[in-house]
């Protein structure tokens, strides 16, 4: 993949990348790495461990050099002007960034005058940034006391001081309960309505369901799939209709009832006793199906209408390697 | 930026300040020294720890100890004692900016829009107020055993200078190495590795009363050149009473910090770079 020549658009992406190379060595990280992410937009990058995803979080927030391609924040060259983009980006790293000795407030303070602003201004700006991410009660007590959820929220409080062009989230909710994660999606709802644009990691499909209006798969140092979520369950088919047959035995018979039915081939995983087909609109085969089930004399324990998860997706497009994607082993750097 | 009424959404003209190094190292020096004060354990650890060896010395061991040249070893073991501080603060240096790296603060700090020295002046800032702060602690301390300067203000502020001018040299070391060496074996390795480089110097005996070899070494020691002009500017024994070491102490005690400084500032400047990579 050439590196290409950015004609700036009028409205230019808050991240724009094309092409992006690393290596470690003998190790690729990014392999053609390419990734455009639209002003005001929640945007999720997914993949496994190992796949390049916090490479690619480090070099376009100038962590780490680019060997080759080009990236682009905001419309400035990461690669030529690393101190203007980094007035231009907030960074919450996969390792708590916060100093664990000082208080929620003298953190912000703190990084509110580093990035350049006096001490009055810094002050107003942590009570308020404080009091939006619901710390104001713990404003003053050490930062070594939080739970995790207080800790990444105050994470992505001290990288909104100055509004980014873009925010990077590099798997924010990664070993946090699941209260800590749904204060964590919180916050990340409310910095997006502030019309923040974010770019998120995470290895946890849900979570990209959840928050971001696209996403981009990633698997071996490049992106292998970008789209609304939507859309990406839509490619691997439609809905699905699985029925779990009561009585082991008749399990064939019941697949040729619910084929007669839907006028689809069903498949069978005798394990569970389950019949599964794949059906265009699945709400209007639904009703066929029990009626012949019912006619038949064929009782289920469970019959369930669902539509792909991002895991599904996920799995189908990285093939085997996406076995390890929900193993919270920190990806590699 | 769109306009919004939601508090998460920084004012457009927040920022009103231009970035300047010495802001941002004042300001990371600031937070620096609080961590120091909410752990304060290392800093009271190491200060017990020289207070332990000069009783130790000074105490046990000092009475079978003669200096060539005579003298007092009370008055001999403290400057050499303030010298050797000084070379353990790069434990401590070490190990904060190592820490940091781990953390996750170093990312945090180098993904700021702030200069890239910053957070080197930063650091060298706060250990040399906290390495002051110890120095005096273990003056007043010698004072109390009967230690005694016995020169002028001048030279008595010439030794502190020189003695905190040591500690400033041997900054860039413990960055350097704090940068590069981040395993939990590196700060182990230095702390045992400060013990020969400290005793192979005049910092607890004199050099003259040493195998000639050996005695060589601990001349060319640079703690043993801070030490010896200390002794001197102090007006207390120095233990040598010919040589090299005895006649240039204080032209020692200021080149050879200028000469680590010169090695190991550009090279913590590379490490810090190298985090890049």
């Amino acid at each position: 993949m050439t590196p290409t020549t950015n004609p700036q658009p009028s409205s230019r992406p808050a991240l724009h990348a094309a092409g992006l190379r690393k290596h470690y060595g003998r190790a690729t990280a990014l392999d053609g790495f390419d990734l455009e992410v639209e002003r005001g937009t929640v945007h999720g990058l997914l993949g496994p461990n190992g796949a390049g995803k916090t490479t690619a979080v480090r070099a376009l927030t100038t962590l780490t050099t680019i060997d080759g391609g080009t990236a682009m924040i905001d419309g400035i060259d990461v690669r030529r002007h690393p101190a203007a983009v980094r007035e231009r980006i907030g960074l919450v790293g996969q390792f708590h960034a916060v100093d664990e000795a000082l208080t929620a407030r003298q953190n912000l303070v703190l990084f509110a005058r580093l990035s350049g602003i006096s001490k009055a201004r810094a002050r107003a700006r942590a009570s308020g940034l404080l009091d939006a991410f619901e710390l104001t009660d713990a404003a003053d007590r050490a930062v070594a006391g939080f739970s995790g959820g207080m800790r990444r929220r105050l994470d992505i409080a001290a990288s909104l001081v100055l509004t980014p062009a873009i925010l990077f989230l590099d798997e924010p909710t990664t070993g946090l309960d699941p209260r800590g994660r749904a204060t964590v999606w919180q916050a990340v709802r409310e910095t997006a309505a502030a019309g923040t644009t974010v770019l998120l990691t995470t290895q946890y499909l849900d979570e990209a369901d959840q928050l971001a209006s696209r996403v981009s798969v990633m698997d071996h140092g490049r992106v292998i799939a970008e789209g609304r979520p939507d859309d990406l369950k839509r490619r691997l088919g439609g809905d699905r209709v699985e029925a779990v047959v009561a009585d082991g035995t008749r399990i064939s018979e019941a697949v040729d009832v619910i084929g007669r039915a839907t006028g689809a081939a069903a498949s069978v995983d005798p394990d569970t006793r389950t019949v599964t087909v794949e059906v265009a609109d699945g709400a209007r085969t639904l009703a066929p199906i029990v009626r012949e089930l019912d006619a038949a004399g064929l009782a289920v324990d469970d019959l369930a209408l669902r539509r792909p998860t991002l895991d599904e997706v996920f799995l189908h497009l990285t093939g085997g390697t996406a076995g390890t994607a929900l193993d919270p082993v920190q990806e590699a750097r | 930026m769109t306009t919004t009424s939601s508090p998460i959404a920084a004012p457009a003209d927040l920022r009103d300040r231009r970035p300047n190094a010495l802001r941002e190292g004042l300001l990371i020096a600031g937070r620096d020294a609080l961590h120091q004060v909410r752990e304060p354990w290392g800093i009271v650890f190491g200060l017990a720890f020289n207070i332990m060896l000069i009783l130790m010395f000074g105490f046990l061991f000092g009475g079978a100890i003669e200096l060539p040249g005579g003298g007092d070893y009370i008055a001999f073991l403290l400057p050499g004692m303030f010298a050797l501080a000084m070379l353990f603060g790069l434990e401590s240096t070490m190990t904060a900016m190592s820490d940091d790296a781990k953390r996750g603060i170093t990312d945090r700090f180098r993904s700021l829009p702030i200069t890239s020295a910053s957070v080197a002046l930063g650091r060298a800032i706060a250990d040399l107020g906290s390495s002051a702060l110890s120095l005096g602690v273990l003056m007043i301390g010698g004072l109390l055993i009967g230690w005694r300067p016995t020169t002028g203000p001048a030279e008595i502020a010439l030794a502190v200078v020189l003695l905190l001018w040591l500690r400033f040299a041997l900054l860039w070391l413990g960055i350097f190495l704090g940068l590069s060496f981040r395993g939990p074996g590196a700060t182990t390795a230095v702390q045992v590795l400060v013990w020969p480089i400290g005793f192979l110097s005049t910092v607890f005996v004199s050099a003259e009363t040493m195998p000639s070899w050996l005695g060589a070494i601990a001349a060319w020691n640079p703690i043993s050149a801070t030490a010896t002009a200390a002794r001197e500017l102090f007006g207390n024994p120095t233990g040598a009473t010919s040589g090299w070491l005895a006649e240039n102490a204080v032209v020692a005690a200021s080149v050879w910090p200028l000469v680590i400084t010169a090695v190991f500032l550009p090279l913590a400047a590379v490490a810090y770079r190298r985090l890049r990579r």
